[in-house]
Order: structure tokens, then C-alpha cells, then sequence
């Protein structure tokens, strides 16, 4: 299917998007993308009711990314992101009713209210978080990798960060580091074009991210985000290079966010047409959606029994979040240290 | 069945606004992402965004509206059938209690946030920091090995090595990371030796990066792994400190416990000799000011050896603060198999009864000096060694200060915001009544260390200025 690219630089993808992909792998790529569409809507509407409070970053228009690279994972594998992450989560596949009640600050939340919406875990998923501090994921996410290579597993670490975190220094240090050491660490920039109000453009010169790894030894490719199809090509490619044991593998996901950088960005640097450009063109969820259509793998009907099963699923994550307790207050004092069993 | 739009919150610090603009009438049809209205927060103009999809009923609040609270209706959708129950309707107080949740929930506390905003009263009435706990109203007055054990001498480097190199052969996770750890055999020779008895997976040498390999090291302990991260000075941690406090200390509070970070950052602490500003701080109050670390500074070879076997076997972050000048001095070490000293357990390193000098670290040398002084002119001076700052022994420091009615705290670091501030302010509210003078902290000079050798001199402490503050203390 001909698609524009997401930005001007996406000439430069490398991985097409495959074609003749099973009907059920498709119908679970769209059903999984569509979870968080809708979960970061209902979140950001309890932001709006006062239910959320302080940073809410939503992943909306970047689901492709996260949802593609998840299918090219193998249990046992981990991942790592930042802030924005709570489609992250539900894609490793932890439960929207514990994601939504930590952003509502409730003791079934996966954290018991005390993370909130940056900073969330699951050992049982192998998430890692949830990081508050732009680029210290990265470093982290290379740490996860070299414990799996000092135990001698195959498995990879997803480390995700943005366009923004690219500039910093720590993710030099560590491409460094991965690569001297051989680590099996997948970088996944999620370049959405914005860090906070400040474009790539006006953040660098070397705009195209996929290629500062070039200096250090490790391979890059830029990946149309917006295609989940090709992200997962890209993603199995790449995973395939550090389960061989070849070091750490680049890929700059081109990608867009629709909404604001948090629920408080009043987005004055960038145009109402560019957004919806992006959404009217390039949607991820809605490419999918045509090509089960089209293809005949779904009718109508059976995309909106899925729409319904998605809508149940979210409002109860978002009755629990409502009704989950406030954590109560002797939580306050738990969790500062672990205790010593030596 | 009609959804009404509430005024949305729009910053975290927002509670009204002004309905600035309607972008849709009455009778339109949106899908979501379509903006409904433009509204000035506290902060800015934001574009407002429908959520669900439908049919735009009434306008409910008109344009240029100010003053429009938080979760008032401003308009009604008539949405489709299936969406009818969707919960933008205004919230009635939650329902029935939580269903069982994906996660276990403890205790049911009273919802009464949705309405007011207002957090309940989190504090307990008798708040104690996270690391209070630790200390007992009976100070642990036991021997740190038992009578009749053999000892031999023993220099701090030698003890620090030993004791990596246990935890090392006890434990296959234990591993160590640092610049000049491996091949140059240690940049102060402490891990002289360990590359070729353990090899290169658990000697890693690394590049002069400490912001990232310190974040590689917490990561890997996050894998299950048991770092001991070597800096080369602690001077240098402070490129690497964002990993030490927010990735390694807060994770496990912020995972509501799931999420430990077992890993032991080591290395020397405080002025070296001659080396000037950049290379010659004590960090001691700095880390002890933070929940979720461990803070260690050992002053003798045998609790060199037995805190960082402890460290290293600790399921937290610990922060293991040597001193240059201490590493070629020698101590008795007990000859034991396994020797190891717990945290926050003070040692009373001399017995007296006029005055408690309380020290940890390099500080321990000038408090014991000045109490060798003070016994000439007939005062006993009780040295209290702390061995670690968080935990702090505060049982033991009561016990003594019952016992002497007087207090001098003796440190290298700078004075402002230091242990023995804390240290003061703690035996206040604690010990009011048993004081019979103020109690005197002597620090480090507030300077940057110069480098001249007499500035130098005069920036640090010495046993003087301890001597000076107990005959202060005991009007003597």
C-alpha cells in the first residue's frame, strides 16, 4: 500500500513493509494499537476531571511503534522507556486497570499510587519503567542488556527514547559502552519531530539520529513509525542482529504525536493543518484498519465488536481507577528499603 | 442517552477558566481529536478536544464565560447508543468498592479525593525518617568480633580488597566496574589483583564516563545483578549522581516495591593532599540527606572489611565513601571466615565521661588525637564512631550524651547543612534537657579547598580545633 512518508527525511527507510501478513497477526496489531488510542482518550479525559493530576504525557498517534517492536519481541525480553509510557505498558501486556490507578494515584495501581503516571514497573512483563529524568533510560536500558549478556541469555532490551533525549550525553556514553561490550540492546528513537515545543530542526543540525551511532560501530535505520508493519520488520531485524550476539542495533522510529507533550502544552509551535495532516494521512491505526477492510480479513462488524471489547475494557480501567482507595497513609513510610536478608 | 462535556482541567494547577471560544454549534457532528472550544487556563489558550464521538446537543456555557469551574457541564453530546454509559457524565461519588484488582490492594482508605482535591493526612503523628527505624532505645554495645579472636594487621586497601574479593568468590552476581579497575590493577590499588583471579566479566574496566557507566550499573542491578561500581574519586560521581538519586535510591518507593537496585557505589572521599578544590570534597551529608541510600564511611581496616562485605550484601543502594589518606593505614582485622559489620551500629571507639565526641570517617583520627590531648589535662572525652551516616546510631549518641551532658561532632566536610547540623538539631529535640552547653560542630572551612600547602592546612580540621571545642563544651 502506498503511503507518504511521515516527514520529509523518510525516504531514507529501509525496511518496507512487508505484505500477506496473517489475518489474526493483523487483527491483533490493530486490536492492540487500538487499546491505547482509546486508553490514552479516557486518560486524558480523567486528566480533564481533575482524576490525574501534575505531567501526563499520552502516546497518542505513536501506538505503531511500540505495538510493532512488541510483536518482534520473545518472551523474556525487557523494555525501558521514559515518561511517556503507558502505551509501552499496555503493549508489554500489563493490565489497563493497574496502569489507569496509578495515573488516578490508587492503591491498585502498579506502583500503589507512589510512581504515578512516569514512573510505572512490572517485573512479571519485564517493564522497566517509566523514567522522569529525559535520557537516563538509555544508560539503564544498556544495564538491563548487560545483565542478560553476563548471565548468558539471548534476550534484548528495548530502549526507547525521543528525538529529544537523542542530544543528550549519557546516550553517547552508553552507545559507546554497548557497543565496545557487545551489548544486546535494541535503541529505539521515537522521533515524533517535537521535544516539549522544540523541533528536531531547532534542536540540531544532524537530524537524522539513525546515523550517530555510525561513529561507535552500531548499525541505524530509519523506520516509517506511523507503518506497523514496517516497524516490525525493522524490529525482527534488529533483534535478530543482537540476539547473534552482534552489539546494539539503532532504530529511528519516524513518528508523530497528536496531542500536546503533556495535558498542559497549549502547542503554539506547530499548526492545527500539520496535525491534522498527520492524522488525516498517516494514522497508524486507521492503515491498518483498511488493509483488513480491503483485504477482506474483517467486515464491519467484526472491527466493531473489537471497538466494543477495547471500549469495555478502558471504561473499566477507568471505573477502577475511580474506585481503587487512595493508598493509605502508612504507605507513605513502605518501600524505602528493601529489607536486608543476608 | 445524552453525555454531558464537563470544563476540562487543563494544567495540573488549574480549578476555572474562561470558555473563550466555541469552535462547534449545536447540531454538529464530531469524532474524536475534533476541537470543541478554545479555553484560557491559568496558563495559556488551549484547544479543548472531543473524546467521544457524536452529536453536538447543547451549548450549555456561552462563549467568553469566565470564571467556568472544573467539571462543570458546558455542553451535552447525544452519542451512539453503545457509547450511552460513557463516564464523562459527572461524577456521582465512586460506587460500589473495587473489584478485585489486577494487583493486590491493601486496606481501604476513604475516597475523598475526586470532590476536593484535598489529599487526606498522610503523615503518621509520630513521623520518623525512613532510616530512624533502625536505631533501638538500647544501644548494641556488643563486640564487633568475639573476645579471643586472633587479629593481624592490616592496611585499609588490603582490608577493602579482601572484601571484594569474598562477596566476589560467595557470589557470582557480585561484580565490579570502574575506571582503571582491571588491567591498571586499580587507580589507589584496592582492586589490585582481582582481574586476574576473577577475569574481565567481572573486572569490567570502563571509559571515563561516569554518567554512563553508572547508569549501565544500575541498570544491570535492576537485571538482577549486584554492581560494585568503583569512581574513581567520588569528586567525579557527582557526573553520575542523577543515576545514584533518581534511578537507583527512589525506583524502589516509585515501584511500590517491586523494583530494588542492589548495587554499592565505592570509592575515596574527602580532601586528598595538595590536589585543590575540584578534587577534595567530602560528600558525607550530601547522600546522607536521601531516602533510599545507604551511606557508609568507614575509619579503621576491620570496619573497611566487614561494612563493605555488608554493603555489598545489602539489597539497597549503598554509598561506600572511602579516604585516600586512610588506605595504607593499619589496623587490626579479626581473622574469621565471614566477618561482617552490621549498619547503623556506632562503635565507641574510646570510653570516657566529661564529653562525646561523635566522628565518622578520616574525622575519627583528629577526634581520637584530641581525646588523647584532653586526657593529658584530665578530661575523657567518649569517641563515638558512627561507621555509617545513614543508618545513623542515634541510640548510642543519646546514651553517651545521658552519660557526658555534652557534645562536639567532628567532620571533614563543609559546615553548612553537615551531619553534625543534623546531628545538633536531632539531640535539641531529643537530649534538651540532658545538655549542659550548646552543642559545637567542628567541620571544614566554608572554602573551596585552595591548593597552597598553609591554606590547605587551615581549611581542614584538626585535633586542635577539637580541643578547642571540648574545653568550650566543658568550661574547662
Amino acid at each position: 500500500m502506498a503511503r507518504k512518508p511521515a516527514a520529509a527525511s523518510q525516504a531514507d527507510a529501509t525496511s518496507p513493509a512487508p505484505t500477506n501478513i496473517p489475518r489474526d497477526e493483523l487483527l491483533k496489531l490493530y486490536r492492540d494499537m487500538l487499546l491505547i488510542r482509546r486508553f490514552e482518550e479516557k486518560a486524558g479525559q480523567l486528566y480533564g476531571m481533575g482524576l490525574i493530576g501534575g505531567f501526563c504525557h499520552l502516546y497518542i498517534g505513536q501506538e505503531a511503534v511500540v505495538v510493532g517492536l512488541e510483536a518482534a519481541a520473545k518472551e523474556g525480553d525487557k523494555r525501558i522507556t521514559s515518561y511517556r509510557d503507558h502505551g509501552h505498558m499496555l503493549a508489554a501486556g500489563m493490565e489497563a486497570r493497574g496502569v489507569m490507578a496509578e495515573l488516578t494515584g490508587r492503591i491498585g495501581g502498579y506502583s500503589k499510587g507512589k510512581g504515578g503516571s512516569m514512573h510505572m514497573f512490572s517485573r512479571e512483563k519485564h517493564f522497566y519503567g517509566g523514567h522522569g529524568i529525559v535520557g537516563a533510560q538509555v544508560p539503564l536500558g544498556a544495564g538491563l542488556a548487560f545483565a542478560d549478556k553476563y548471565l548468558g541469555n539471548d534476550n534484548v532490551t528495548f530502549t526507547y527514547f525521543g528525538d529529544g533525549a537523542a542530544n543528550q550525553g549519557q546516550v553517547y556514553e552508553t552507545y559507546n559502552m554497548a557497543e565496545l561490550w557487545s551489548l544486546p540492546v535494541v535503541f529505539v528513537i521515537e522521533n515524533n519531530q517535537y521535544a516539549m515545543g522544540t523541533s528536531v530542526k531547532r534542536s540540531t543540525k544532524s537530524t537524522t539520529f539513525y546515523g550517530r551511532g555510525e561513529a561507535f560501530g552500531i548499525p541505524g535505520e530509519q523506520v516509517d513509525g506511523m507503518d506497523v508493519l514496517a516497524v516490525k520488520a525493522a524490529g525482527e531485524k534488529a533483534v535478530a542482529h543482537c540476539r547473534a550476539g552482534n552489539g546494539p542495533y539503532i532504530l529511528e522510529m519516524m513518528t508523530y504525536r497528536y496531542r500536546g507533550h503533556s495535558m498542559s502544552d497549549p502547542a503554539k509551535y506547530r499548526t492545527r493543518e500539520e496535525v491534522q495532516k498527520m492524522r488525516d494521512e498517516k494514522d497508524a491505526i486507521e492503515h491498518v484498519r483498511q488493509i483488513l477492510v480491503s483485504g477482506g480479513h474483517a467486515s464491519d462488524d467484526d472491527l466493531k465488536a473489537i471497538d466494543k471489547d477495547i471500549k469495555d475494557i478502558v471504561n473499566d480501567s477507568a471505573d477502577f481507577a475511580r474506585e481503587s482507595p487512595e493508598p493509605p497513609p502508612e504507605e507513605l513510610w513502605t518501600d524505602i528499603y528493601a529489607e536486608a536478608n543476608a | 442517552m445524552a453525555i454531558q462535556i464537563l470544563m476540562p482541567a487543563l494544567s495540573p494547577t488549574m480549578e476555572e477558566g474562561t470558555l473563550a471560544k466555541w469552535l462547534v454549534k449545536e447540531g454538529d457532528v464530531v469524532k474524536s481529536g475534533d476541537i470543541l472550544a478554545e479555553i484560557e487556563t491559568d496558563k495559556a489558550t488551549m484547544e479543548f478536544e472531543a473524546v467521544d464521538e457524536g452529536t453536538i446537543g447543547k451549548l450549555l456555557v456561552a462563549e467568553g464565560t469566565q470564571g467556568v469551574k472544573v467539571n462543570t457541564p458546558i455542553a451535552t453530546l447525544a452519542g451512539e447508543g453503545e457509547e450511552a454509559g460513557d463516564a464523562a457524565q459527572p461524577e456521582a461519588a465512586a460506587a460500589a468498592p473495587a473489584a478485585d484488582g489486577p494487583l493486590a490492594q491493601k486496606g481501604k482508605g476513604e475516597n475523598s479525593r475526586d470532590e476536593t482535591g484535598e489529599a487526606p493526612d498522610r503523615a503518621p503523628a509520630a513521623a520518623k525518617s525512613a532510616v530512624e527505624s533502625v536505631a533501638t532505645p538500647e544501644p548494641d554495645a556488643s563486640p564487633d568480633w568475639p573476645e579471643g579472636t586472633p587479629v593481624r594487621q592490616m592496611t585499609v586497601r588490603e582490608a577493602l580488597r579482601e572484601a571484594m574479593a569474598e562477596e566476589m568468590e560467595r557470589d557470582e552476581a557480585v561484580f565490579l566496574m570502574g575506571e582503571e579497575v582491571g588491567e591498571y590493577q586499580g587507580a589507589y590499588k584496592i582492586s589490585q589483583g582481582l582481574l586476574d583471579r576473577f577475569g574481565p566479566r567481572r573486572v569490567v574496566d570502563t571509559p571515563i564516563t561516569e554518567h554512563g557507566f553508572a547508569g549501565i550499573g544500575v541498570g544491570a542491578a535492576f537485571g538482577g545483578l549486584k554492581p560494585i561500581v568503583e569512581f574513581m574519586t567520588f569528586n567525579f560521581a557527582m557526573q553520575a549522581i542523577d543515576h545514584i538519586i533518581n534511578s537507583a535510591a527512589k525506583t524502589l518507593y516509585m515501584s511500590g516495591g517491586q523494583m530494588g537496585c542492589q548495587i554499592v557505589f565505592r570509592g575515596p572521599n574527602g580532601a586528598a593532599a595538595r590536589v585543590a578544590a575540584q578534587h577534595s570534597q567530602d560528600y558525607a551529608a550530601w547522600y546522607a540527606a536521601i531516602p533510599g541510600l545507604k551511606v557508609v564511611q568507614p575509619y579503621t581496616a576491620a570496619d573497611a572489611k566487614g561494612l563493605l562485605k555488608t554493603a555489598i550484601r545489602d539489597p539497597n543502594p549503598v554509598i561506600f565513601l572511602e579516604n585516600e589518606i586512610l588506605y595504607g593505614r593499619s589496623f587490626d582485622v579479626p581473622v574469621l571466615d565471614d566477618f561482617t559489620v552490621p549498619f547503623g551500629k556506632a562503635k565507641i571507639a574510646r570510653p570516657g565521661k566529661d564529653v562525646t565526641i561523635v566522628s565518622f570517617g578520616i574525622g575519627m583520627a583528629h577526634a581520637l588525637e584530641a581525646a588523647e590531648t584532653l586526657a593529658q589535662d584530665g578530661i575523657e572525652a567518649e569517641v563515638i564512631d558512627l561507621r555509617t551516616v545513614r543508618p545513623i546510631d542515634y541510640a548510642a549518641i543519646l546514651a553517651s550524651v545521658q552519660k557526658t551532658n555534652r557534645c562536639v561532632t567532628v567532620e571533614e566536610g563543609f559546615p553548612v547543612g553537615s551531619i553534625g547540623n543534623h546531628l545538633s538539631a536531632w539531640l535539641m529535640e531529643n537530649a534538651f534537657d540532658w545538655l549542659d552547653a550548646p552543642v559545637i560542630n567542628c567541620a571544614g572551612k566554608d572554602v573551596p579547598m585552595p591548593y597552597a600547602a598553609n591554606l590547605e592546612k587551615l581549611a581542614l580540621i584538626t585535633a586542635a580545633d577539637v580541643v578547642e571545642a571540648v574545653r568550650k563544651v566543658t568550661y574547662r
